[in-house]
């Protein structure tokens, strides 16, 4: 009843008190901020040239010039490809990829090399796989394709495996129990309970390839990125803005669609 | 007493329907439309089917030619351009956040009520993601010339978006008590930022950033490919060059720092949450 303020502050912790650790990681970060600044040789007079081209850059790309439309949309049109076929064929194979790789699903010596494979698919920039496909089996859409199935396989089988991992078994044991064969109990047991989640990884799958087949093409594997490169190395900067422009509005468009598809499937 | 005067039970539509007919004819649409997009695409795509099936014969030459992996080359000039990689990834991430944090702050309707500036930091943050990082590299090398800041300043831009969105949605699920406390006590808003949001968003904030560096540590892999320094133009050069050995050196190379900086990664996330 008596002293509402006997324990004076001193007795009360700090609420705002200093975060030592944290501190310690800003004065890090600061000293590696110097040392990297000076190992990269990066000086101010290098950005303030820079920034005087930039303006010269955005002078001649504005306004955009859109006269090469056919060209634009023939490389359009192939992005979009690449895009669906490479989504169609990545799900594919990582619907039975996932179900290798899950170990509730699979015993060891089936699901850990197919975990690795997985992780592999995974590592390596989709720029450097297509590298690898443009040599092999050379220019055009085909490289493109491999690559994002490639793409497709490390993340969404990745997901797809983690899912199932997390799924009941009571459904499993019950299936099982009344003598169903290893198809029927992943049909009838596993898939029900993952085929909502995996539809969602599967729409952002196709959102994803559709960025990348737009950049696949900077190495030769067909698309728009491609025909972005040309103008570049051509100096045709208007065109490229135009080739920006389009790239942008498809990337919005399909975050649109794969919003739609996600709300009627919700 | 009897209930059989009651309608009959007969009237009623007993079969049970999981969905609406709307919600199945929106269903079939998209299966319709996936399916033609899908049959389109097959028919019309360009593809030489010969190199299809020669494919297997090339990637075995391709590999063969790899092989023995030349280590030698690697203190050469994988090393260093490797540490060159790591630094342009490290400092674009950190380069980001100069701007990532604003556009967060303005994205985050528990800070900024004004649906003009959310309207601004998503087209910023929106476009910041819709353009590639070889792109963004593209962009700068147009600008600076063939150089380190470049590829710093296209990991920078290109992490925005993501960057951004990820802390904006941190802000909006802080619990706002804190906040309220402080506003009683008469904080300046910047007390507010400092002692009421930053330490609840301290670990999503951290989390957040190791993401986004693992994810740049891959990509200022390739940004050499344009130009923009790294390990990139050691491999590009030496595809130009049918050094394939030395190739597989860098090839090597970046999938060791991959993994290690996924490991690392994975760890200090897995102690902060």
């Amino acid at each position: 009843m008596a002293g509402v303020d006997s324990g004076t502050s001193a007795a009360r912790p700090n609420p705002f008190a200093r975060n030592w650790f944290v501190t310690g990681i800003w004065l890090l970060l600061a000293g590696y901020l110097v040392y990297s600044v000076n190992a990269l040789g990066l000086s101010w007079e290098r950005i303030s040239t820079g920034m005087g081209f930039a303006g010269n850059l955005l002078d001649k790309m504005f306004p955009p010039n859109f006269s090469r439309w056919e060209l634009l949309l023939g490389g359009l049109i192939e992005s979009l490809e690449i895009a669906v076929i490479a989504s169609f064929f990545g799900i594919l194979v990582s619907l039975f990829l996932g179900l290798f790789a899950a170990r509730n699903m699979m015993s060891g010596w089936v699901s850990s090399p197919v975990r690795a494979l997985i992780a592999l698919c995974r590592t390596f920039h989709p720029v450097i796989i297509a590298i690898l496909f443009v040599k092999s089996v050379g220019f055009g859409a085909l490289a493109g394709i491999l690559t994002l199935v490639v793409a497709s396989i490390g993340f969404i089988a990745k997901l797809f495996a983690e899912a199932i991992e997390e799924i009941s078994l009571k459904q499993v044991e019950a299936i099982r129990a009344t003598g169903a064969s290893f198809v029927s109990v992943v049909l009838f047991a596993v898939m029900p309970q993952v085929f909502s989640r995996f539809l969602g990884f599967a729409t952002y799958q196709l959102d994803s390839n559709l960025r990348n087949s737009t950049m696949v093409g900077i190495v030769g594997a067909g698309g728009l990125g491609g025909t972005l490169f040309s103008a570049f190395q051509r100096f045709d900067y208007d065109f490229v803005a135009a080739i920006l422009i389009v790239i942008i509005a498809l990337i919005m468009f399909g975050e649109f669609l794969s919003n739609l598809v996600r709300r009627i499937f919700k | 007493m009897k209930i059989s005067t009651a309608t009959p039970l007969t009237a009623i539509d007993r079969h049970w329907q999981r969905f609406t007919l709307s919600q199945k004819l929106s269903r079939y649409a998209v299966y319709l439309v996936l399916v033609l997009a899908l049959v389109l695409s097959i028919q019309t795509v360009e593809v030489i089917p010969e190199f299809f099936y020669d494919a297997p014969e090339q990637m075995a030459d391709m590999f063969t030619r790899m092989w023995p992996i030349d280590f030698a080359y690697y203190p050469v000039s994988v090393h260093d351009a490797m540490l060159e990689t790591l630094n342009i990834a490290t400092l674009g991430t950190l380069l980001t956040l100069i701007f990532a944090i604003p556009l967060a702050l303005m994205n985050a309707s528990n800070v900024v009520a004004s649906p003009w500036c959310h309207w601004i930091a998503r087209f910023f943050l929106v476009s910041s993601r819709s353009v590639n990082s070889l792109v963004w590299a593209l962009l700068f090398v147009a600008i600076f010339g063939p150089s380190v800041i470049a590829g710093v300043l296209a990991i920078a831009f290109r992490s925005v978006g993501f960057v951004g969105k990820l802390l904006g949605e941190a802000i909006e699920e802080i619990n706002m008590g804190p906040i309220e406390a402080l506003t009683a006590t008469g904080a300046s808003w910047a007390a507010i930022l400092l002692k009421g949001y930053w330490p609840q968003i301290l670990p999503a904030f951290f989390s957040i950033v190791l993401f986004r560096w693992d994810i740049n540590v891959r990509e200022s892999a390739v940004l050499g490919l344009v130009g923009a320094g790294g390990i990139g133009v050691v491999l590009s050069d030496s595809m130009n060059l049918f050094e394939w050995q030395r190739v597989a050196m860098a090839l090597l190379a970046i999938f060791v720092v991959v993994i290690l900086a996924e490991i690392l990664v994975v760890n200090i996330r897995k102690r902060l949450l």
